[in-house]
């Protein structure tokens, strides 16, 4: 019976919302699934995660309690863990916590990993992941003693399959090594990553200037959705860098997109193009993001998206 | 001893270019190759950085094919004094490419400081750094918005999620892998391009480097052009009520709201 794990990421004491499609991915035929919390509270979790199909929940921390962020303290638990439960396979998010944990569990096992899976075959050791921006998918076979899945957040649609869940306390014998996390910023973050948000509205350059974000912001509000750009916003200085998306900011694949002002470059696609559904609101119904989208509206944004968002709050106040 | 200054980068295909797949894992590589664009922030901070220091000497290391030496003479114009250029054919995983980055950077000296891109553009393998970090058996940190060097020891600001940042403290030697954030690359005049000509680079066989036996490995086996299924419907009328249809597509047809 292979033994595979999932890194649960969790945020403010809530399993991430992207994570049941990573446990979904992770199950197969006759796979013990092992979750791994280290935020100390997995009592709190165990029924979201047997809801989901997890057998055992793994609580990890240091023999002093829990293990607080320390990207490479969490990294070497999480190692042992895996040895000591005997994971052939570990999956987790490609999200900005999944990219500091993943690849330096892969480098301590010396283990081969893949982070951005498309889709992932545990029992033949291959994943898809996409190559060269977007424009092509990479098949890869996975040949070493553990594998590592680092999955895009929300590819993998999220299918319940209740069990009964036993939890497993593990003290890692972990202390701080080298590096040391001294300070944590996050007076800056505002609300779900983008990276891991399941509605996206995004602004580029037609946007003009930072404070017109507030009508994107209006209509994020209403959606439950986050704000992203393009770069030429961002170069602009009218938002920050952590809301770029595309190839040198971020990627995305959320259920909805919706593409304000944005004229569809390969470098914007490369970040969004695995999204669920695109809408594009453009002034040009040739802009290439007009022919690449799945819904698409040609007209003014400053005059569109305040409709839209007036007809939202009355559509979803009345269902 | 000068401070020695590592930077690894990486020959990618520019982002803009055509991929043909030409067999099952092969690209065709007519096509404009540029340096990794986070490479760039690597190259730029380690100049900013040897200004800081006085002594100090920053070398560019490349593993790839023989085209990537265009890349480490984009580096050099950056501003890199010299090149390392581990040549192979097919491109190593990142298991292997971290492997060689060590037996190359210590075969030249001894590393004060190594950065990295954060990512690279191309393969997007997202783990070279922590791979050379724990090879040489010393601290990375990645994704780094801002860098400050005090005597020996680097303090760094890595992104986490949704803007916020954590402060990483690290002894040197270490291992940074830059983010967009951290700086504004220069962009190179000609003379400095000129200059670039006449820096040394070393040309050193992959296969004559010691690397060991890698315990495993990601292997290439298919590339396939990504296929777009979406077929665009533009949503016609006067916009309150093209509005109203998208609204209601989104609710019952894509049921995504
Ligand atoms: C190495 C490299 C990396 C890059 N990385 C990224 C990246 O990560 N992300 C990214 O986004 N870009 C990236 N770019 C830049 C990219 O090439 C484009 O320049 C950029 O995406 C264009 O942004 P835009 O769509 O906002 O602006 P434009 O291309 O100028 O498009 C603006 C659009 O707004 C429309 N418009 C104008 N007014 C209105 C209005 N009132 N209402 C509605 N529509 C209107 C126009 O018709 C047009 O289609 C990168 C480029 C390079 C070379
Ligand atoms: N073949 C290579 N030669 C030199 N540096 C590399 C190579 N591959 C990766 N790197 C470095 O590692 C970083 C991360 O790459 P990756 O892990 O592939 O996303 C890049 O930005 C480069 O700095």
């Amino acid at each position: 019976m292979p033994r595979i794990g999932v890194f649960i990421e969790t945020r403010e004491g809530r399993i991430k919302p992207a994570m049941s499609g990573v446990i979904t991915a992770a199950r197969g035929p006759n796979h013990e699934l092992y979750g791994l919390v280290l935020d100390g509270r997995a009592a709190d979790y165990k029924a979201q995660l047997q809801a989901f199909g997890i057998h055992r929940i793994v609580d990890v921390a240091s023999p002093t309690g829990p293990l607080g962020w320390n990207p490479d303290t969490w990294a070497r638990a999480i190692a042992l863990a895996m040895r000591e439960f005997g994971l052939e396979a570990l999956f987790g998010l490609t999200s900005a916590m999944g990219k500091e944990v993943l690849p330096r569990i892969a480098a301590i096992l010396d283990a081969p990993l893949l982070m951005d899976c498309l889709r992932v075959d545990v029992e033949k050791r291959t994943a898809e992941k996409s190559q060269f921006s977007g424009k092509t998918t990479g098949v890869f076979k996975l040949n070493g003693a553990h594998c590592l899945y680092g999955m895009r957040p929300n590819v993998i649609e999220a299918i319940p399959a209740p069990t009964e869940a036993k939890i497993d306390a593990f003290q890692a014998p972990v202390t701080e090594g080298a590096l040391i996390v001294e300070a944590l910023r996050l007076e800056a973050s505002r609300g779900v990553d983008l990276t891991e948000a399941e509605i996206i509205i995004s602004g580029g350059r037609a946007m003009q200037n930072g404070d017109n974000f507030r009508i994107l912001r209006e209509c994020a509000e209403v959606l439950g959705a986050s704000v992203g750009a393009s770069r030429v916003a961002v170069d602009a200085g009218w938002v920050p860098h952590s809301m770029q998306v595309g190839q040198t900011g971020k990627t995305v694949s959320p259920k909805l997109y919706i593409a304000c002002g944005i004229s569809g470059s390969v470098q914007h696609f490369a970040g969004m193009k695995t999204s669920g559904v695109i809408v594009a609101i453009n002034t040009d119904p040739k802009a290439v993001m007009m022919q690449h989208c799945d819904y698409g509206i040609a007209g003014d944004l400053f005059e569109v998206v305040p409709i839209l968002t007036r007809q939202l709050k009355a559509s979803l106040n009345h269902g | 001893m000068p401070f020695k200054i590592y930077v690894c980068v990486k020959h990618v295909p520019d982002s803009a270019a055509n991929i043909t797949i030409l067999d099952k894992t092969r690209i065709e590589e007519k096509i404009t190759f540029i340096i990794n664009p986070f490479d760039e922030n690597a190259i730029e901070e380690a100049v900013q950085l040897r200004s800081k220091v006085g002594d100090a000497e920053v070398v560019a290391v490349t593993i790839g094919k023989p085209a990537a030496v265009e890349t480490l003479r984009s580096a050099m114009a950056m501003g890199a004094d010299r090149g390392i250029h581990v040549v192979t054919g097919d491109p190593p995983d990142s298991i292997a490419t971290a492997r060689a980055l060590k037996a190359a950077i210590l075969a030249d000296g001894a590393p004060d400081i190594i950065f990295t891109g954060k990512g690279s553009i191309d393969s997007e393998g997202f783990q070279t750094m922590f791979r050379l970090g724990a090879a040489l058996g010393v601290p990375a940190a990645n994704n780094v918005a801002s860098f400050r060097l005090e005597g020996r020891t680097a303090t760094v600001e890595s992104e986490l999620e949704a803007g916020g940042r954590a402060v990483i403290r690290m002894p040197l030697p270490c291992v940074i892998g830059a983010g967009k954030a951290l700086n504004k690359p220069r962009y190179p005049i000609l003379p400095d391009i000129m200059k670039a000509r006449k820096k040394p680079i070393r040309t050193v066989p992959m296969e004559s480097l010691d690397i060991g036996t890698p315990p495993a490995s990601v292997q290439l086996i298919e590339l396939r052009p990504f296929s777009d299924r979406r077929q665009a419907k533009l949503i016609p009328g006067p916009v309150e009520k093209a509005v109203e249809e998208l609204v209601r597509l989104l609710r019952e047809e894509a049921k995504v709201i």
